[in-house]
């Protein structure tokens, strides 16, 4: 009975998407503003450039740098934190300098990349990393930090320590928070792949679109602003399946809900 | 009294005044010493040019030039053109999101029948609509503020349904069999139990707002910090292009640590809050 009434409610939610996009549809059909082009035409743009004629050449590269940069982050703040966080001394002495550096807007350093590095992929990649480690690496040292003092005394009492302290304990009481500040880098991660493009590329999803702007191709830009709205819940969607499962099979007990 | 003296030793230190008095100096002067660290440890890679000093410049010459920039009015008005973007674009976006998000959160019904549309809606970008955005509004600072409100109304709108749905049900019921009429049930039930959602809701897009504000700088070149950053690469002037950019995340984090001094503040009364961290 349960289960029927969370269906029906998926349902109405679908309905009113549905209905949302068809209003869209129907009235933008004979749209003669060259700013709203009809529904039906940017899914034709869309279909003609992302099934599959750009893929390769506009997408993947996008989509490359964005699992790259964003995995070497996730690593880079979820390590640091970690050993950040148990050291109450360290941690005190870095928090302002963490704050800073999570405080500045990371695209206010890509006008820096591109003269100093130039607009290849590696600094593009460099500069997505650098913006995902500090979501991560605040939420990290946070949960260390905070910890339940049973876990570390029973740890202690059993002499557990070093290295299987920190895959046995650490990590799995620290993992909804990681994954939490995971989730806001994602975010993050999808700006700096776009605005990277957007500013200095020569191929790229960004670089499509600002192109397709500027050469008043606005059927062709729909479709690119319609897939990155598309890669945007998709990727949310995949992140929020792996966290359940990590969570599940590797979390602390209890957690698996969030 | 040989007794007493055992017990005295195994008192840990810090609980002595004195060894607390030592630690909060060294709370304060170690931060700082990172910093002074830091700086150093930057002073010399550049001098020394292990790090390209042409791209690069020394923290000596970076300072000083900042010291410049504050007597110059372009460097005011960028200033003022961000930080007025941000709180504007903060403003409509919290009267736009958190009424709603209440709204929704408080029907059952209204809930389920938005949630695939704010789920679809959610994760875009927004900075994927900066083509259209520029096409329709222009390169002005309505362009940044339509960019802005875009991404911060679902941060404040999210956390106040989820502020909505926390309401305490004895609080709500209590009132509700006083007969307190629909102000005084808001005004004393649900703001209370909503508000640390909605303090979420204000520290998410406060961060994503500054971001977005000086993306639209470097991406559409509206007056602000990130246009003063790009004018400045693209001069090849990296003095103030650093200055600009240590501008910028000064900024940032007076909004981040006064957004949380005033939730500190606010929220003094709830446990969770009060445990000395």
């Amino acid at each position: 009975m349960r289960r029927l009434t969370s269906v029906a409610h998926r349902l109405l939610g679908l309905l009113v998407f549905a209905v949302l996009v068809a209003a869209w549809w129907l009235g933008s059909q004979n749209s003669l503003n060259p700013f709203y082009p009809p529904l039906e035409v940017i899914t034709q743009h869309f279909r003609d450039n992302w099934l599959f004629e750009r893929v390769p050449g506009d997408l993947v590269p996008s989509m490359w740098r964005l699992a790259v940069g964003y995995l070497i982050g996730v690593a880079a703040g979820a390590g640091l934190g970690m050993l950040i966080g148990v050291r109450p001394r360290l941690r005190r002495a870095v928090t302002p300098v963490i704050d800073f550096m999570r405080s500045l807007p990371p695209t206010a350093l890509i006008p820096t990349a591109i003269v100093v590095i130039g607009i290849g992929s590696s600094g593009k990649v460099g500069l997505i990393a650098l913006a995902c480690v500090w979501p991560v690496l605040l939420n990290t040292v946070t949960a260390v930090a905070n910890l339940d003092v049973i876990w570390s005394q029973t740890a202690k009492a059993y002499r557990i320590s070093g290295w299987r302290y920190l895959r046995r304990v650490q990590l799995p009481g620290a993992l909804p928070q990681i994954l939490a500040g995971a989730r806001a880098a994602l975010a993050v991660a999808l700006i700096m792949v776009v605005v990277t493009e957007m500013v200095g590329s020569t191929e790229g999803i960004g670089h499509f679109v600002i192109q397709a702007q500027r050469t008043f191709a606005l059927a062709d830009m729909w479709s690119g602003v319609l897939l990155i709205g598309l890669i945007g819940f998709a990727i949310n969607a995949l992140f929020v399946a792996v966290q359940r499962g990590l969570l599940r099979s590797h979390g602390p007990r209890g957690t698996t809900r969030s | 009294m040989a007794a007493d003296a055992t017990a005295e030793a195994r008192l840990p230190a810090v609980t002595r005044p004195a060894g607390r008095r030592a630690a909060a100096v060294r709370h304060r002067t170690e931060p700082l010493l990172v910093v002074l660290g830091l700086a150093v440890l930057w002073e010399i890679l550049t001098r020394t040019d292990v790090l390209p000093s042409r791209y690069i410049p020394p923290v000596t010459v970076i300072v000083p030039e900042l010291a410049d920039l504050l007597t110059t009015g372009t460097f005011w008005s960028s200033f003022g053109a961000t930080v007025y973007s941000w709180a504007l674009g903060f403003v409509i976006a919290t009267a736009i999101g958190v009424p709603l998000g209440l709204l929704i959160g408080s029907s059952r019904l209204l809930h389920r029948a938005t949630s695939v549309v704010i789920e679809f809606l959610r994760p875009i970008p927004s900075v994927a609509l900066i083509p259209l955005v520029v096409l329709v509004l222009g390169a002005g600072y309505q362009a940044t503020l339509m960019l802005v409100v875009f991404a911060c109304v679902w941060p404040q709108l999210v956390q106040a349904s989820y502020g909505a749905q926390a309401v305490d049900r004895v609080g709500w019921e209590t009132a509700v069999s006083f007969r307190l009429s629909a102000w005084q049930r808001f005004r004393r039930i649900t703001v209370p139990s909503a508000s640390p959602y909605l303090l979420t809701g204000c520290r998410i897009a406060s961060s994503i707002d500054l971001i977005i504000v000086v993306t639209a700088g470097i991406v559409i070149r509206t007056p602000g910090l990130g246009n003063e950053i790009t004018l400045a690469a693209n001069a090849g002037s990296f003095d103030s292009m650093y200055a600009y950019i240590l501008v910028t995340g000064i900024v940032g984090y007076a909004f981040t640590t006064g957004i949380a001094a005033v939730e500190k503040r606010l929220m003094s009364w709830r446990p969770e809050f009060r445990k000395a961290h």
